[in-house]
């Protein structure tokens, strides 16, 4: 079944990620639903960089009892993780802000908790 | 507060859930893993505890100083490991061929070796506990906000 | 001392943050140990900036690999490919390395009695400490790929810091448009950084700079750093969250702001320079790049003009500022195809450009700490309501009309001179940018004029009677730029040739800066 998938099918679903996340960063005007478009911005560059190390029928590149055959690349898995954990630490950085604004505004949609204008 | 059955079973699989996650941090060097997915696995289990229990009867186990005491630590031991090779470069790995996780592995694949690796499980070990005190201060903190109350210094 | 030279890049980036985890600790002994020790550490970090300077005027390139097994060695046992996180410091970075030193000095001196008002002081000095580290760490660095780790260290601590007053809904919201855009912008970075990747499997600089040939894929590539450093810098089209997060922070937390603004501009010069270098289209992206640059000046200072909050006012100023800076160096980019016009006006354009970061780098917090001092003592930032405060705070007084010579550009100060560079090389390159560029200097100095009326002269107005003037530890601060924008005064020959120039030379030097990686390999 493998085999009717077409090469380029993650970068394919990247660029898709990518898409609808621009258009959630642009259309919506509540400050959860931007949150969440941020993080699967954040998805579609992760699986962009994890599908850039694949090598055709490679096996996870660990030396512990791996069988013989290639090995993906190990770089850009080690550049994901980093950049999963710098995400998780701005993404709870916003959920924060976001309570204190709804704590002194009473709602969450960015047309009508704006103060600074200008 | 949930019901007395959803209490009982927590408490008891916290205990499962925290061998899992140092287990992942230990062998971070052989298997994938390592300290922050080691570390997330704990705070899961911590925000199992959260929603079983109360925020306020957590905060009187898990106090703010303590947390704050563990997170600094973590992060001084990570630097002080990357400092104690300075004689030659900074970050230089200087247990490579001590007794202390210092046995040079064999190339190609092999059944691995938990004491090879040098300075880097006690590097895995350090951000494990940095990642275990964040995070569940984070978590904590959240919680706190929501039912409206705050930590103060 | 040798030993400290060797080892300095990479301690100056590790000292802010062994100190910033030891604050925590310490704090809990009492506020003024902290106090002394934050002070010392960054006072200890300004004198190993300052002696790595003169090493590197006199000796060139300054590399340190991290992790080999002795500093200098890039390529271990004949490898072909550079490995491990090397970190290359030129002329350039420790031109903005200075710069940056000074300005967090002079901050947090200032902030020692700015924020004595507020609850949770530790976690403050930790964040500015967390920001001090992040930034050094982005100037210094040689891999595309720590770039963005260092990127978002400072832009996280950053919007924590602007956030910090959380008694304030603005502040907040401040902080989240920050935290938003900086987050968005660094992601388009590092979809950037794996294209790279994924084409010439490597992410260090010098060797990418060797092995670059500009195809298609490098094309978006550019594109993407481009858009993504524009965001972050705040020029125009996409500067709508820079004045709403800078007018709300803390006023030492606005200086500390710009220059890693600044940092960021120093990022797409690295990759339009060094990174890309003659293989890209000189002519085209320094265009761009020039556009962008008029664009940024003329609307920044339209748009300040009628501004009533001093900060808001100050925020569009450094906007309209860091439009020419841009526009000297892009017009510096466009001709570096063709030597003889490089020789002739291009050098001195992009020395212009170069000289004034420096020059903002120490008018602008200056001019954003007087206007923290006055909402310290006023408790408003709305110029409406104050007026008459030049009879009681004379210091605040004399280092604001300092800072605005400076800014407007009027001789004898050091705006004039990076000004100057700047109109008389660009007006070789196309007459109508000079021209628009001594208009807005103009309308600068128009509406500084009008913030200085309605704040400082006038009559005592009968709720400001018992204003005094600000503690010491804010005028020591504020004090430590009037100097440097006074000695820079006196002798900007003296600080062109220098600092300046060496900084020129690194930028348009990009075979020094990948010999320093390759060693001399064909």
């Amino acid at each position: 079944m493998m085999e009717h998938v077409p090469l380029n099918f993650p970068f394919l679903a990247a660029a898709l990620l990518v898409g609808i996340s621009f258009y959630i960063l642009i259309f919506k005007r509540n400050l959860i639903k931007l949150i969440m478009g941020i993080g699967m911005l954040a998805s579609g560059v992760n699986l962009f960089l994890v599908a850039l190390g694949y090598r055709t029928g490679g096996n996870a590149p660990i030396y512990t009892d791996v069988p013989e055959g290639p090995m993906v690349l190990p770089v850009p898995q080690a550049l994901t993780l980093t950049s999963i954990v710098i995400n998780v630490a701005v993404l709870a950085l916003m959920l924060t802000m976001v309570i204190l604004i709804y704590r002194h505004t009473g709602n969450i949609d960015s047309k009508k908790s704006r103060i600074l204008k200008g | 507060m949930l019901s007395k059955i959803v209490r009982t079973v927590a408490n008891q699989l916290i205990l499962f859930i925290l061998i899992f996650g140092l287990y992942v941090i230990v062998h971070g060097h052989l298997t994938p893993g390592g300290g922050f997915q080691g570390g997330a696995v704990i705070v899961s289990g911590v925000v199992m505890l959260l929603v079983a229990f109360n925020s306020q009867e957590l905060k009187k186990s898990l106090r703010e100083r303590t947390l704050s005491i563990m997170e600094s630590s973590g992060a001084l031991i990570f630097i002080g490991l990357a400092f104690a090779g300075i004689g030659i470069v900074f970050f230089y790995n200087f247990l490579v061929g001590t007794p202390i996780f210092g046995r040079i592995p064999v190339t190609g694949p092999n059944p691995g070796d938990i004491w090879t690796g040098g300075v880097i499980p006690l590097m895995n070990l350090a951000v494990g506990l940095k990642v275990v005190a964040g995070l569940s201060a984070v978590v904590l903190a959240m919680a706190l906000f929501s039912s409206g109350e705050e930590i103060e210094e | 001392m040798d030993k400290l030279l060797i080892h300095s890049p990479i301690l100056i980036i590790v000292i802010p943050l062994v100190v910033a985890f030891l604050t925590p600790l310490i704090g809990r002994a009492g506020g003024k140990a902290r106090n002394v020790l934050v002070v010392a550490s960054l006072a200890f970090v300004e004198f190993l900036v300052i002696i790595l300077a003169r090493d590197i005027y006199l000796n060139g390139i300054h590399i340190y690999t991290l992790g080999a097994t002795s500093p200098a060695l890039a390529l271990p046992g004949g490898a072909m490919v550079p490995i491990r996180i090397i970190l290359e410091v030129d002329g350039m970075s420790i031109f903005m390395g200075i710069i940056w030193a000074t300005v967090s000095l002079a901050a947090a001196i200032f902030s020692l009695s700015h924020m004595a008002r507020e609850t949770g002081q530790t976690r403050f000095y930790t964040l500015l400490l967390l920001m001090v580290a992040g930034c050094f760490g982005m100037i210094f660095t040689g891999d595309l790929f720590n770039l963005f780790v260092f990127l978002e260290i400072a832009s996280i601590s950053g919007a924590a810091l602007i956030a910090f007053r959380t008694r304030f809904a603005d502040a907040v919201e401040g902080g989240f448009k920050y935290i938003v855009i900086s987050a968005v912008a660094g992601l388009i970075f590092l979809f950037a950084v794996g294209l790279l990747y994924g084409q010439y499997n490597s992410l260090n600089i010098g060797y990418l700079a060797h092995v670059m040939q500009y195809s298609t894929l490098d094309k978006i590539a550019l594109t993407l750093f481009l858009v993504a450093l524009t965001i972050k810098t705040g020029m125009v089209p996409l500067h709508m969250w820079y004045p709403d997060s800078y007018t709300v922070a803390p006023a030492n937390i606005t200086a500390m702001l710009v220059i890693t603004s600044h940092a960021c501009m120093y990022a797409v010069f690295r990759v339009c320079f060094t990174l890309y270098g003659i293989t890209l289209d000189p002519a085209t992206v320094g265009w761009i790049i020039v556009i962008i640059g008029l664009l940024t000046m003329f609307v920044g200072v339209t748009m300040a003009v009628f501004q009533t909050d001093v900060m808001r006012f100050m925020s569009y100023h450094a906007i309209s500022q860091m439009g020419y800076m841009w526009m000297g160096v892009g017009v510096g980019l466009a001709v570096l195809g063709n030597p003889g016009a490089l020789a002739t006006y291009g050098k001195a354009a992009i020395s212009g450009g170069i000289f004034h970061i420096l020059n903002h780098a120490m008018y602008k917090p200056l001019l954003f700490m007087t206007a923290g001092a006055l909402f310290h003592r006023t408790g408003t930032r709305d110029l409406n309501k104050m007026g008459g405060l030049g009879h009681n705070m004379k210091f605040t007084l004399i280092l604001y009309i300092i800072g605005t010579l400076s800014i407007a550009g009027i001789p004898p100060l050091n705006g004039f001179a990076s000004k100057f560079l700047i109109y008389e090389s660009v007006y070789q390159f196309n007459p109508v940018l000079a021209v628009v560029a001594m208009l807005v200097s103009i309308i600068t100095l128009a509406s500084f004029t009008k913030a200085f009326q309605s704040a400082f002269t006038g009559p005592q107005l009968p709720e400001y009677k018992d204003v005094k003037e600000v503690p010491k530890p804010m005028l020591i601060g504020m004090g430590i730029l009037a100097a440097g924008i006074i000695f820079t005064s006196i002798f900007p020959g003296l600080v062109l040739e220098h600092i300046v120039y060496p900084a020129t030379d690194a930028l348009i030097n990009q075979a020094a800066y990948v010999n320093g990686i390759m060693g001399g390999m064909p």
